[in-house]
């Protein structure tokens, strides 16, 4: 049996100290959490850096090595800093120097590399998956960062090397828990199945904010367990949590093959405790694994103005669509700029800011944002297309014969530069003779 | 009629991945999903968004009174033309829509 402690969904999310103190006393074998997500978007990957703050980081990562110490097991954290790149797993082995040094402890840690090399990729045939875009050599070698993400079996060679805390790049968010009992013999359905259930923490239960749970491993399957006071793991809770983030409630493709959850069964161990059984893992004939991939697609300025007279109210998209034309012929005139190299647009916030063509409802509105950006190659054309459209928010009239409008800009200068816009461009897996072809591990005591 | 986020209890939409979108229709009752399974159909759901219904699988689960919809992202994550960095605005389109 193994017995896998999760703090919390992700680190910098926070979690309930009491909880974790309860966790610890019950001995667990693994302590891991999830540090990333492409869920905030491409500019992570993009930039090689992390969404939450370093300072919360870092007093969150303190508590989690205060609890390893205590229990006395290892600590694992899969994606590093929001992307897994081989810049956020240094940066976190930076905070975790420092909170050693400060709390006088000495520790064994693994790093472990997912980082690919855009150049190289290119020339590797690799496979789309379903929705994946079209991309072509030249766009993946132009790519910023590619990580893969690691499964069960980099984790064990970074466990298997004693490390007690091991700092992993881009891992599916599963395998930092299923690594330890999947090594154990444990059942595989359940290994993967409950690590599915337990990588959003305590999401899987009735009050999501308090992070930490218990996963016990078994040869039949697992039982899970919140750990906070006011929360409850029930059947529902923890089937429901298979459709969360999820394009298939049943199936989840990992490293090596498949989990199939159609068979499983949720039963009510007490008020709190659930236990699953009958999910199964299906082997793959390969072994592949995903990679993520993010590029620079422009640099954008942007700026926002309001419109409260209720006659620009009434027709702000045909307002948008004359300053459009005549922000158009400026730019022309004035820049000389091929249109295909750059693009404007004005998004009309309290109308179908959010979504686009398919927004099916109206209604009268006191005001509205106008949200203009503008993306060009460079930060400084992207700059300069806005302080061309600036004239235009602040004062476009609908017709000739009226005063001169003015409307509200709630800033001044009212253009943002946005800096680099990135965008996703890989949704393919990469085949590999062995897991750790595409992988690095690094073991330092320090 | 009513619309979907009257029947149901609660309407989710997610990103399933830079590259995929999910709306999870929380029924709350066998009733409630019953009617919505009968009544919501994937034709609908694909007009909604523009799309072929071939493109859209669809899961009806009766043990969670769940009908969940998942489809290609309308956009890809974070791309230029995307509004809507997490997903979360699809959910109440569908919530809006009127059944039987």
């Amino acid at each position: 049996m193994v017995r896998v402690l999760i703090p919390s969904g992700a680190l910098g999310l926070g979690y309930d100290k009491a909880a974790l103190d309860r966790a610890v006393a019950a001995k667990p074998d693994l302590i891991a959490i999830d540090g990333g997500s492409t869920d905030s978007g491409p500019s992570y990957l993009g930039r090689g850096v992390s969404k939450y703050a370093r300072e919360s980081t870092k007093v969150e990562w303190r508590g989690l090595i205060q609890a390893r110490t205590k229990a006395g097991c290892p600590l694992v954290i899969g994606t590093a800093g929001t992307c897994g790149t081989d810049s956020m797993v240094d940066w976190l082995y930076d905070i975790t120097i420092e909170i050693l040094s400060e709390l006088g402890q000495s520790a064994k840690i693994a790093r472990l590399y997912s980082e690919q090399d855009p150049q190289v990729i290119a020339r590797t045939q690799i496979t789309p998956l379903s929705a994946a875009p079209d991309v072509d050599a030249a766009t993946i070698a132009s790519c910023e960062h590619i990580v893969a993400l690691a499964g069960v079996e980099q984790i064990q060679v970074a466990l298997n090397t004693g490390a007690d805390i091991v700092i992993a790049g881009r891992t599916t968010d599963t395998a930092i828990i299923a690594a330890l009992p999947l090594q154990n013999g444990d059942s595989a359905g359940g290994a993967w199945h409950g690590a599915k259930i337990g990588e959003c923490g305590a999401i899987c239960t009735t009050n999501s904010a308090t992070g930490v749970i218990m996963i016990d491993f078994d040869a039949d399957g697992f039982t899970i367990t919140p750990l906070a006071d006011d929360t409850r793991a029930t059947p529902h809770t923890v089937s429901a949590h298979m459709l969360y983030e999820n394009s298939d409630p049943f199936i989840l493709y990992e490293p090596g093959g498949h989990l199939d959850v159609t068979g499983a069964t949720y039963t009510a161990k007490n008020d709190t405790t659930v236990r699953v059984e009958g999910s199964t893992w299906v082997p793959s004939d390969k072994y592949t694994v995903k990679l993520e991939g993010a590029r620079i697609t422009g640099y954008q300025t942007i700026a926002i103005a309001i419109l409260r007279d209720a006659h620009y109210v009434a027709n702000a998209q045909a307002w948008c669509d004359d300053i459009l034309n005549h922000h158009k012929s400026k730019v022309t005139d004035r820049m000389g700029l091929d249109p295909a190299t750059w693009s404007a647009e004005l998004r009309i916030i309290g109308r179908n800011a959010t979504l686009g063509a398919l927004e099916t409802r109206t209604a009268d509105t006191v005001e509205l944002g106008v949200l203009a950006i503008l993306t060009a190659p460079d930060q400084q054309t992207a700059a300069t297309l806005a302080k061309l459209m600036n004239p235009y928010l602040l004062h476009h009239a609908l017709s000739n014969n009226e005063p001169m409008p003015t409307f509200a800009f709630p800033f001044s200068p009212a253009e943002i530069d946005r800096g680099a816009a990135y965008e996703f461009v890989l949704h393919h897996v990469m085949e590999l003779a062995d897991p750790m072809d595409a992988f690095r591990l690094e073991v330092t005591d320090v | 009629m009513s619309s979907v986020g009257e029947i149901a209890q609660k309407v989710r939409s997610k990103n399933a991945g830079p590259f995929w979108l999910t709306v999870d229709i929380f029924c709350g009752t066998p009733k409630a999903f019953e009617q919505l399974r009968d009544n919501l159909s994937t034709d609908r759901v694909a007009t909604l968004f523009q799309i072929s219904s071939d493109q859209i699988k669809r899961f009806d689960i009766p043990d969670l009174n769940v009908i969940k919809f998942s489809m290609p992202r309308p956009t890809i994550q974070g791309a230029r033309d995307d509004r809507d960095m997490h997903g979360a605005g699809w959910g109440p389109l569908v919530a809006e829509l009127d059944v039987n």
